[in-house]
């Protein structure tokens, strides 16, 4: 059951594709695992499916280009393991992995990891409320399984991925109650300076600008630099309250409400085997330390798509390309120069909006107060006031702090908390979030069962 | 330069009890941590509070914690998370049942009457849905098990406000000797004082070493699982006769598995490294001990690096080569229960000049006389 393969891929999203489907056309062999039952990832997440014309429509041209790739993945002839999670990465590349409940190790040359990006979280008082979900997980449910919600939703937050899900939204048949929008004041001013080079990016920027024009035509609800937001209810979501930006507070009836404050690297993988990492300041988030192939500070261990810094698909497809010619570099067959050229070339121009975009719409950072009644830690229902009263005590940061409140240890390994910890220590300690750092990662990276981890132990002598 | 009468290096569980106690007896005390507070070992600990199968030279320090423990708020606050749930030893054959019940019959006679030996019928009433292979076990119904988190805070509040300095992010480079006093340089700045107490855990060794003591010490990284929540469904913590497993389940809820397989470790980066193969035979057994546990989903594996002496018995003692130094490191994984009374021992120790009679198996000299008498 054991992998024999050299080159291990762990995700078929945009990256994992395009660097499988490049390693096949240089003549490898390599084996693509991915946790869905479908190749795309999340950004084309069940690009396959049929579906009607009108939410296929809805869902737009971009999304459906992701089709094409999957077709020429799946005609590739790779090793595709659909279904099939990572559960920990041993020094020396040895990767524990299980499928249909059946745990089996892989021992590649090289790991290319394009486990792309997760939502940051964004905790508000009232954001466990039933009726309050992120708006990438709305999205998920609209590509998967075609749901749009019956009644109208609140949206609230900041990025691009809001502005997107709302015309997708509409373009189903949906209805947006509202959009609050939590940029800060002067964002658009800050990003000026970016805006010579986004230009190059200018097909990018001009699609947004359009989507944002159409919703507005369509009599969408903005407030703009929205603050203080609380969910509040008493089974699940009832009413909103925000400030705007004149400072009046306002209060609204809601039934579904959507959060978003931007994306993330997956850095659990990379942190878990000491990768080198470094503090994105413009993301406000960490990313793996690595070299023009993507490979991290780990010999042999690469990194592709937004798992390597938030870039987006088009990047992430030329990321993926890239890797997979540094990986058959390294096994010892070159790409042409031409090749390595084009995907280089590639790169830039889908990266030349992203400072821009960043700039557009920032993360929020510790200068921003998390409520003390704010949940912070959901698998142990821990509140931001609860963190800052540890911090106060303990001041050796976010590993030290969850011991003394378990705030981290449950099934999410901290990827719903960790960057939340770090803002509130940030801001205890009076140092930057870099400086602060992330949770030390415990493994298993995903939860596995006793009886799969036991099954690794047959065939050895009984003690 | 600071001037406590005791500096204490170390800030693990052993480092903070005797602080307590030497504050508490009138000394002031200074604390130097390297990295925080239950770093290492206290902070990966499986807190069992266990007399239970203890090596016999174990046992009069042992059961005097033991007792400590069963009012462990008296001395620190708070009760830790201690409860008396009682510990088991499983086993599956009849060679093991004899050899355990003339092990039981032994700390009998010794006076010692901590175990008893119960059959099959009474264990299955102790841990309903156990494997019917197991036909009996060794029982000790006032050991337990506590939260080592709880405790590390509740000692470490305890020992602030008898008075303790503590020193977080502060190693020590360099320890000499003037006079009636230790000098001691770290992070932290000079410190003067006139004992020093290395309570140094897994790097004990090392720092015995910067006054050229040489004491035999290798290290573990015992490694533990944690799985998801689910309803109450054992009470005891339970071990094998045989076999490297400790299976309970926490007030959280999770169970909680450990029993000293091993992972790798690295002393100068100190850090371990987790060993899925191994750590493979440990969830093998406990789903062979409770076949209805094999569905859960592990949640967190971790491992903690500690000292291990070659007859795994620790260190707590004066220096063999210097005066005012004293040791309490090298538990080899078992130091937990010892903590509140180890502290004690210590404190006396350094109060009077000499160890007390339940520290007299755990002399430094142990070693140098019995590579002599080799």
């Amino acid at each position: 059951m054991n992998s024999r393969h050299d080159i291990l891929i762990v995700g078929a999203g945009p990256a994992g594709m395009a660097a499988a489907i490049e390693l096949r056309r240089l003549g490898f062999a390599p084996l693509v695992v991915d946790e869905q039952s479908a190749p795309g990832g999340q950004i084309w997440r069940d690009v396959e499916r049929p579906r009607p014309d009108a939410l296929r429509n809805a869902l737009g041209p971009d999304y459906a280009a992701g089709a094409e790739v999957a077709g020429q993945f799946r005609a590739s002839g790779v090793d595709y393991r659909p279904g099939t999670r990572m559960w920990h990465i041993e020094p020396g590349l040895r990767v524990f992995l299980s499928q249909a409940g059946k745990a089996f190790v892989a021992e590649p040359k090289a790991l290319l990891l394009a486990t792309g990006a997760q939502e940051r979280p964004a905790p508000i008082p009232g954001w466990t409320l039933p009726g309050v979900l992120t708006v990438g997980a709305a999205q998920i449910l609209m590509k998967g399984s075609g749901q749009i919600p019956e009644r109208p939703v609140w949206i609230a937050g900041s990025g691009p991925l809001p502005i997107l899900y709302m015309r997708q939204l509409v373009a189903a048949g949906g209805q947006v109650a509202g959009y609050l929008d939590t940029t800060p004041r002067g964002a658009a001013l800050r990003a000026l300076p970016h805006l010579r080079s986004a230009l190059r990016g200018w097909a990018d920027l001009r699609k947004g600008l359009a989507w944002m024009r159409a919703l507005k035509a369509g009599g969408l609800h903005i407030e703009k630099h929205v603050t203080d937001l609380v969910a509040t209810g008493t089974e699940r979501l009832e009413a909103l309250s925000y400030r705007t930006a004149d400072g009046k507070a306002h209060r609204v009836e809601a039934e579904v409400l959507l959060l978003h404050e931007g994306v993330v690297p997956s850095i659990h993988g990379t942190l878990s085997v000491d990768c080198a990492h470094v503090w994105d300041e413009a993301q406000a988030a960490l990313r793996p330390a690595l070299d023009d192939w993507g490979m991290t500070s780990v010999e042999g261990l690469y990194v592709a798509g937004d798992g390597a810094g938030i870039a987006g698909v088009r990047a992430a497809l030329a990321r993926g390309r890239l890797a997979a010619q540094g990986i058959a570099a390294r096994l010892g067959r070159e790409a042409g120069a031409a090749e390595v050229a084009g995907a280089r070339a590639e790169l830039r121009a889908a990266s030349a909006s992203r400072g821009f975009l960043d700039a557009v719409f920032p993360a929020p950072g510790s200068s921003v107060e998390i409520p003390d009644d704010t949940i912070v830690c959901r698998c142990e229902e821990l509140t931001a006031g609860e963190i800052r009263a540890a911090a106060r005590i303990h001041r050796g940061g976010p590993n030290q702090v969850k011991a003394v409140t378990r705030c981290g240890m449950g099934p999410c390994q901290g990827r719903q908390c960790g960057y939340t910890v770090n803002r509130i220590l940030a801001s205890a300690y009076g140092q930057s979030q870099a400086d602060v750092g992330f949770f030390r990662i415990r493994p298993p990276l995903k939860p596995v069962t006793l009886q799969e981890l036991a099954a690794l132990d047959e065939g050895r002598e009984a003690p | 330069m600071t001037t406590p009468d005791v500096l204490i290096i170390g800030g693990g569980l052993h480092g903070l009890s005797a602080a307590l106690h030497l504050a508490r007896g009138g000394a002031t005390v200074s604390l130097l941590e390297r990295r925080f507070v239950g770093r290492h070992a206290s902070g990966a600990s499986a807190a069992g509070v266990r007399t239970l199968g203890r090596n016999p030279l174990e046992l009069p320090l042992s059961m005097g914690a033991m007792q400590m423990w069963h009012s462990i708020s008296d001395l620190v606050g708070d009760d830790c998370g201690f409860v008396a749930q009682g510990q088991l030893r499983v086993y599956e054959t009849d060679t093991q049942a004899d050899r355990e019940l003339a092990r039981v019959a032994a700390l009998r006679a010794a006076g010692h009457e901590n175990e008893v030996m119960i059959d099959q019928q009474t264990l299955r009433g102790l841990v309903p849905g156990i494997n019917d292979k197991f036909i009996g076990a060794c029982y000790a119904p006032t050991d337990g098990a506590a939260d080592p988190h709880r405790t590390l805070v509740a000692f470490r509040a305890a020992a602030q406000q008898a008075g303790v300095q503590l020193h977080e992010g502060s190693g020590v480079s360099a320890l000499s000797r003037d006079g009636s006093r230790w000098t001691i340089d770290s992070e932290a700045g000079r410190f003067s004082a006139a004992s020093v107490i290395n309570a140094s855990g897994a790097w004990g060794a090392r720092v015995a070493s910067l006054v050229g003591e040489e004491i035999p010490m290798a290290a573990k990284a015992s490694m533990m699982m944690v799985t998801e929540r689910i309803e109450a469904m054992i009470r005891p913590v339970v071990s094998i006769v045989g076999r490297s497993l400790s299976f309970k389940q926490s007030s959280q809820g999770t169970l909680v598995l450990g029993g000293g397989i091993q992972g790798r470790y690295d002393l100068d980066r100190e850090e371990t490294t987790l060993d899925f193969r191994a750590l493979a035979a440990g969830a093998s057994a406990a789903c062979e001990l409770m076949p209805a546990v094999r569905g859960l989903r592990i949640n967190r594996c971790w491992s903690g690096l500690e000292g291990k002496t070659p007859d795994l018995l620790p260190v707590i003692g004066p220096s063999t080569v210097a005066a005012g130094l004293y040791h309490v490191f090298g538990f080899s994984g078992h130091g937990f229960q010892l903590v509140p009374a180890a502290g004690a021992a210590v404190a006396e120790m350094v109060a009077t000049g000499r160890p007390p009679a339940t520290l007299s198996p755990f002399s430094a000299a142990r070693f140098t006389t019995r590579d002599v008498a080799a």
